[in-house]
């Protein structure tokens, strides 16, 4: 089945359209790609009529061109026959918003529905979903005014939860992280992970792959993780429902141990399938491997404006297993020499390589130089603070050319408040990663570790 | 009846999977494989086991360990025992014909009591070995520290079946107690290829059973520097054959 017309319809029908109450769902999907979206938008009513000096049609083939996307949000053993409508019309496919279906008890209906499409190579998201978020349509029914719209980008994220989706994308937004798309699958029912992360690993625009996943079908985790471990993108995979369920005694150990969750987490970390445990780390993830999808990072090198920062970073380091290396005495010297003749005296050069608060720009351009010419530093974890006297907000931009001359991945930790934000602008112009918590510095360079089979 | 523990594969061939299929088919009703009746299978498969043999009666179990040699373990052999420990129904360092005796004569109390297992006695470092046919993911294998502290430490490495040769290489790593295998405190380092063929025969073993079995228990798997043998096995049938995923 072809996908296109899901992600990147010219033309879309909102069937189920209200003519009296615009804060239908309907109504506000039709609304929001009707005067902000590039899709060419109708409604559909069985009445039909006009509402907002716009013809509303009674049928989906009644519409004078060929519709590449239905949006279908009438009440469940209406959508049965919607979806009719749009085989014979030749539609391209269909998100159903609807509720009613397995998740209440009404398995038969739902069934019906996927043979239907099947056996009419028709694909659907949902049924029981907010749809499609992508830089051509929207098919959430949250009003355009309360939501945030995200940056263009390159990661995808696909998710079993409608809500959690709409907090991520806010979150993703927030921390300047783009998305390419964002697909809520309600009850997968036809169009499952596995299907998504086929198109997405050809989707151009799609850089990481990001799921959010709350259980699969019998023998369907083996098939997405032997998929995945295929794709040359990387795959960030958030599971919720950890605690171990099921009140079934086990009659063995290994019955008792391997439990869903450890099983799952597991055979993530065997495939090079990123696990992310929670939100934050999903976010510090995807923007880390968005910038770095192929390096392998075993040791850090951490250069620093201040001492205490130094040290909370090396913690956070060793805890997570890297290595922090020790600059040899030689390679100190060869550095102190280029620095400025201020911080000459103090500066500690160890790794942490600790600039003290007298350094300037230059200071931490030839420090990271240096640092990313040795062979045993993979990755460097550089601890910025805008308030030091001589450090300017052009260090970031000036930091993201090392990376860009020498190659070796960098992460900064600038705090994040308004006031420095062409500091950390500099850095994402560049598509370097910047963390506001040193922590979370430490997870961005985790994420290219976890991207290793294990 | 006597098992011929590593060398009980060799020459079986094409009956290998006969003689699984038909112990698999008469442990059915029972829910799990009697722990004989596993080890044939383990030893049909090529995984190592000790020597053991099953005596219904006090003679016979005189007469089985000699041909075994002391020290040997002995376990009770009961279709309501699942979980032997837990029923004092193992028995292990029996140095002579008198303790085989009143260990013989302890076990014949456990309910269900059909005669007791003789081991022959290994020594090294106790791993588990498991494995389980998941519902999302089909068969998997876990690798651990084994012994009857496996579920409080909970020190264990879970991969999907089949594994992969070096797949064995970074279940032992990522264990906490790795430096167990690798000879701790003077004593001789567990032989990694012993263990890496063990677990490469029972991940075969357990793809080739997937639809048959809910999940199994070598536990303890005793690995040293000469030897990597499962001590002790527990196959628990599933329900309903589930379809190979």
């Amino acid at each position: 089945m072809n996908f296109k017309a899901l992600f990147e319809p010219r033309t879309m029908a909102v069937v189920g359209i209200s003519l009296t109450n615009d804060s239908h769902p309907a109504n506000v999907i039709y609304y929001k790609n009707y005067l902000r979206y590039p899709v060419k938008t109708y409604g559909v009513n069985p009445r039909g009529g006009v509402h907002k000096e716009e013809r509303i049609f009674a049928r989906i083939g009644d519409i004078p061109e060929k519709i590449d996307l239905a949006v279908i949000a009438v009440r469940a053993e209406h959508v049965t026959g919607v979806i009719e409508e749009c085989i014979a019309a030749g539609v391209g496919g269909a998100v159903v918003v609807s509720g009613g279906f397995a998740e209440t008890g009404r398995r038969d209906l739902q069934d019906g529905l996927v043979a239907r499409a099947r056996e009419a190579h028709f694909p659907f998201i949902g049924p029981n979903c907010l749809g499609i978020f992508s830089q051509h349509v929207d098919t959430f029914f949250l009003p355009s005014e309360r939501i945030v719209r995200p940056d263009p980008g390159k990661v995808a994220i696909v998710s079993q939860s409608g809500g959690i989706l709409v907090d991520q994308m806010v979150k993703f937004t927030g921390q300047g992280v783009g998305l390419s798309c964002a697909v809520s699958i309600g009850n997968k029912a036809l169009i499952r992970e596995i299907d998504l992360l086929d198109y997405l690993v050809r989707d151009e625009k799609t850089g990481v792959i990001v799921f959010y996943i709350e259980g699969f079908g019998m023998g369907e985790g083996r098939e997405f993780v032997l998929a995945a471990s295929r794709c040359p993108k990387p795959i960030i995979v958030m599971k919720s429902g950890k605690t171990p369920g099921g009140s079934r005694a086990a009659v063995s150990h290994t019955a008792a141990i391997a439990g869903d969750y450890s099983v799952m987490s597991s055979i993530l970390s065997q495939f090079g399938i990123v696990e992310a445990k929670d939100e934050f780390e999903m976010l510090a993830f995807s923007e880390s491997l968005s910038c770095y999808p192929r390096a392998t990072v075993n040791n850090i090198g951490i250069v620093t404006g201040s001492g205490g920062h130094g040290v909370v970073a090396v913690d956070s380091c060793l805890e997570a297993g890297f290595g922090v290396p020790k600059i040899s005495a030689g390679a100190q010297e060869a550095m102190r020499r280029k620095l400025s003749p201020s911080i000459r005296p103090i500066a500690a050069l160890g790794n942490p390589i600790d600039l003290t608060g007298s350094s300037t720009d230059d200071d931490f351009v030839l420090a990271a130089t240096e640092l990313s010419e040795m062979a045993e530093i993979d990755c460097l974890i550089v601890l910025l603070l805008p308030y030091l006297p001589e450090v300017t907000s052009d260090v970031g931009a000036r930091l993201s050319q090392v990376y860009r001359k020498k190659g070796k991945p960098l992460v900064a930790y600038v705090p994040h408040v308004e006031k420095y934000r062409m500091l950390i602008e500099g850095f994402q112009l560049n598509n370097v990663p910047v963390s506001h918590s040193i922590e979370g510095a430490v997870l961005m360079a985790e994420a290219m570790r976890r991207r290793r089979p294990s | 009846m006597t098992g011929a523990g590593r060398d009980a594969a060799r020459g079986e061939g094409e009956n290998v999977n006969k003689e699984i299929i038909d112990i698999i088919e008469r442990s059915r009703p029972r829910g799990w494989v009697l722990e004989p009746d596993a080890k044939r299978i383990l030893a049909a498969a090529g995984v190592d086991v000790p020597r053991f043999a099953w005596a219904k009666t006090r003679g016979e179990a005189a007469e089985l360990a000699r041909g075994i040699g002391y020290p040997v373990v002995a376990k009770v052999v009961s279709p309501k025992a699942l979980h032997k420990t837990d029923l004092g129904g193992v028995i292990s360092g029996v140095r002579n014909a008198d303790e085989l005796e009143e260990a013989f004569a302890r076990l014949s109390r456990i309910d269900g009591f059909e005669g007791v297992l003789i081991d022959e006695t290994l020594s090294g470092v106790e791993l588990i070995v498991g494995a389980k046919n998941d519902e999302q993911f089909g068969p998997v294998i876990l690798l651990g520290i084994g012994g009857v502290g496996v579920e409080l430490y909970k020190d264990t490495s879970i991969r999907m079946a089949p594994l992969e040769g070096r797949d064995v290489a970074s279940m032992a790593r990522s264990l906490k107690a790795h430096a167990l295998l690798e000879g701790y405190r003077g004593a001789e380092p567990v032989n990694m290829e012993l263990l890496t063929a063990l677990l490469m025969k029972f991940s075969a073993l357990v793809m080739d059973m997937a639809e048959a079995v809910e999940s199994i228990d070598l536990n303890p798997v005793i690995c040293s520097a000469k030897r990597c043998a499962a001590a002790d096995a527990r196959i628990v049938l599933s329900p309903r054959p589930r379809p190979r995923p």
